[in-house]
């Protein structure tokens, strides 16, 4: 199986904010690979770098050192084989659910009709057809990330990168959304990269999880093979002991990363 | 809170200016503020009614209000394109912020003489002088709409494809129209200004002008019936911004 995407020692540092601070070196020397179909989720606590690791795959964001490798190319500007779901609202407030869905085929030229039946399509898909003429003021927080998951999805992305897309939805909206995710990606198995700080929607999603140590110079230090069966259903394989084990197993990882995470947060 | 007057709310907006016009009345017929300097509101009302009955107003109207729309349109555009221009590239922002806040510190007022130097007595320097005050008011806004636009937003139309002109078009432009939107009224209100004051300062026709000849005849009614025509185009200006503003910003939380 080939290699989606690659981070080789890519390392980010931020600029000092001020002269007394030194510059913040948020990701180093990480190295972490994607395989073509795989759904990889990265775990790692609050202000860790986990965004901006997605931002540099986006290339959005260029490393300070190291590389990225998309399908074995070296990636010099933005990712165009990737779609972007972002953590906070990233909808165009002007344009309407149907307008925002088929945004990716109307600046790509695609001719209207063809954006117009693509996204009758889509809209179906996510259970918005009844939503298609409004703004995004007027939406649910879950109808807006069912939006976004169509507006990225609707251009056919080889690979998905997803900033914790769910983690502003109350646990009933979440769990529905994480399915429908899944249900999506059963049909065409994109790459993906998930980036959660929720271990159980970490596990319950992917083929392998990926623990970051805490900041500055985050990095890997643990990956879990995430061997339960597909398809699933998220709330239900949460109760399966399999689910419970590895669980047990990560959290050990993570959980004095968190500390630390959360001890620089207080101080 | 509760609302007062729920029901037939123009109905006592309309007796607050009724019972203003007869205490104005009251007072000028019984002598206690002299007619001489305050006017009489019926003879003031006849007037307007005349102008209009005999159509002599229609010209100075129509110069004014001509006047006041090409302020408006070209300081619009220029305030758009300047905006868009300081606001998307840096280095033209920090070169040009010293002058653009002088020039706005500056009572611009005071440039009418040499406007009516440069352009002439005609409609031009009214409309020069209506276009400095509007373009500072469009210019802001713009600038901050396009300074404003969410970093987010704009990372996530880059990643669906968008090219420099179809990010200028499909997020700066709106984004910038939302701002310009919420200064509109101010911005007819300074075109119109501008408007009336050039005329009252050297002009050989328009309201403005009307009003200064009334003056210069101690005709106070007259000056009056002036003000009150003003204030009734004003209005309904402000009416049609309001109605454009309905249909353009309907994806606005607060146009609902
Ligand atoms: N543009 C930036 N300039 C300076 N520091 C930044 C910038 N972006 C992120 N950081 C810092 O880098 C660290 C990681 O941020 P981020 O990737 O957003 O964390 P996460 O997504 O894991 O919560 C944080 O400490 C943050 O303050
Ligand atoms: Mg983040």
């Amino acid at each position: 199986m080939s290699v989606a995407l690659r981070f080789e020692q890519v390392s980010v540092s931020f600029p000092p904010r001020n002269r007394s601070e030194a510059s913040w070196r948020a990701v180093a020397n990480t190295t972490l690979s994607v395989d073509e179909g795989e759904f990889v989720s990265v775990v790692g606590p609050t202000g860790c770098g986990k965004s901006t690791l997605l931002n540099v795959a986006a290339g959005l964001l260029a490393p300070s050192s190291g590389e990225v490798r998309v399908f074995g190319e070296p990636l010099m500007s933005l990712n165009r084989h990737a779609g972007y779901m972002f953590q906070a609202d990233a909808l165009l407030p002007w344009k309407t659910t149907a307008e925002n869905i088929g945004l990716g085929l109307m600046l790509a030229g695609v001719p209207a009709r063809e954006t117009a039946e693509q996204t009758r399509h889509w809209l179906a898909k996510v259970g918005l057809t009844h939503a298609a003429e409004r703004y995004p003021h007027q939406l649910s927080g879950g109808m807006k990330k069912r939006v976004g998951m169509a507006q990225a999805l609707i251009v056919n992305p080889k690979i998905l990168l997803m900033d914790e897309p769910f983690s502003a939805l109350d646990v009933q909206t979440r769990q529905l959304m994480e399915n429908e995710l899944l249900a999506l990606w059963q049909n065409d198995r994109k790459s993906v990269l998930f980036i959660t700080h929720d271990l159980e929607e970490a596990i319950s999603l992917s083929d392998r999880v990926i623990v970051l140590s805490a900041g500055p110079d985050t990095h890997p230090i643990g990956e879990f093979l995430i061997d339960l069966q597909r398809p699933r259903d998220v709330a239900e394989i949460r109760l399966t002991p399999r689910f419970v084990e590895l669980h047990e197993h990560i959290w050990r990882v993570l959980r004095g990363e968190v500390l630390k995470g959360y001890a620089q947060t207080v101080s | 809170m509760r609302r007062p007057f729920p029901k037939h709310l123009w109905f006592w907006q309309l007796a607050v200016a009724l019972a203003f016009f007869t205490l104005w009345w009251g007072l000028t017929a019984s002598g206690i503020l002299p007619p001489f300097f305050f006017g009489e509101p019926v003879k003031v009302i006849v007037r307007v009614g005349q102008w209009f009955v005999v159509g002599d107003i229609w010209e100075h109207l129509g110069v004014t209000l001509i006047e006041t729309l090409l302020a408006f349109v070209i300081g619009m555009i220029l305030g758009l394109a300047v905006g868009l221009w300081l606001g998307l590239s840096a280095t033209a922002s920090t070169l040009a912020d010293p002058y653009i806040k002088a020039f706005n510190a500056m009572p611009r007022v005071i440039l009418a003489p040499i406007f009516a130097v440069w352009f002439g007595l005609g409609i031009w320097s009214k409309v020069a002088l209506g276009v400095t005050l509007v373009f500072f008011i469009i210019f802001f806004n713009v600038y901050h709409g396009v300074r404003e636009v969410s970093p987010v937003v704009l990372a996530n139309a880059r990643m669906l494809g968008a090219s420099r002109r179809q990010l200028l078009r499909h997020i700066y432009l709106p984004s910038a129209t939302s701002w310009v939107f919420s200064s509109l009224h101010t911005a007819v209100g300074m075109a119109f200004v501008g408007a009336v004051v050039g005329e009252y300062l050297g002009a050989a026709k328009g309201v403005g002008y009307l009003i200064l000849q009334a003056e210069g005849a101690f005709d106070i009614n007259t000056v009056f019936a002036g003000i009150l025509v003003l204030t009734g185009c004003a209005l309904l200006l402000d009416w049609g911004v309001t109605l454009v503003e309905r249909r353009l910003l309907k994806w606005r939380p607060t146009h609902q």
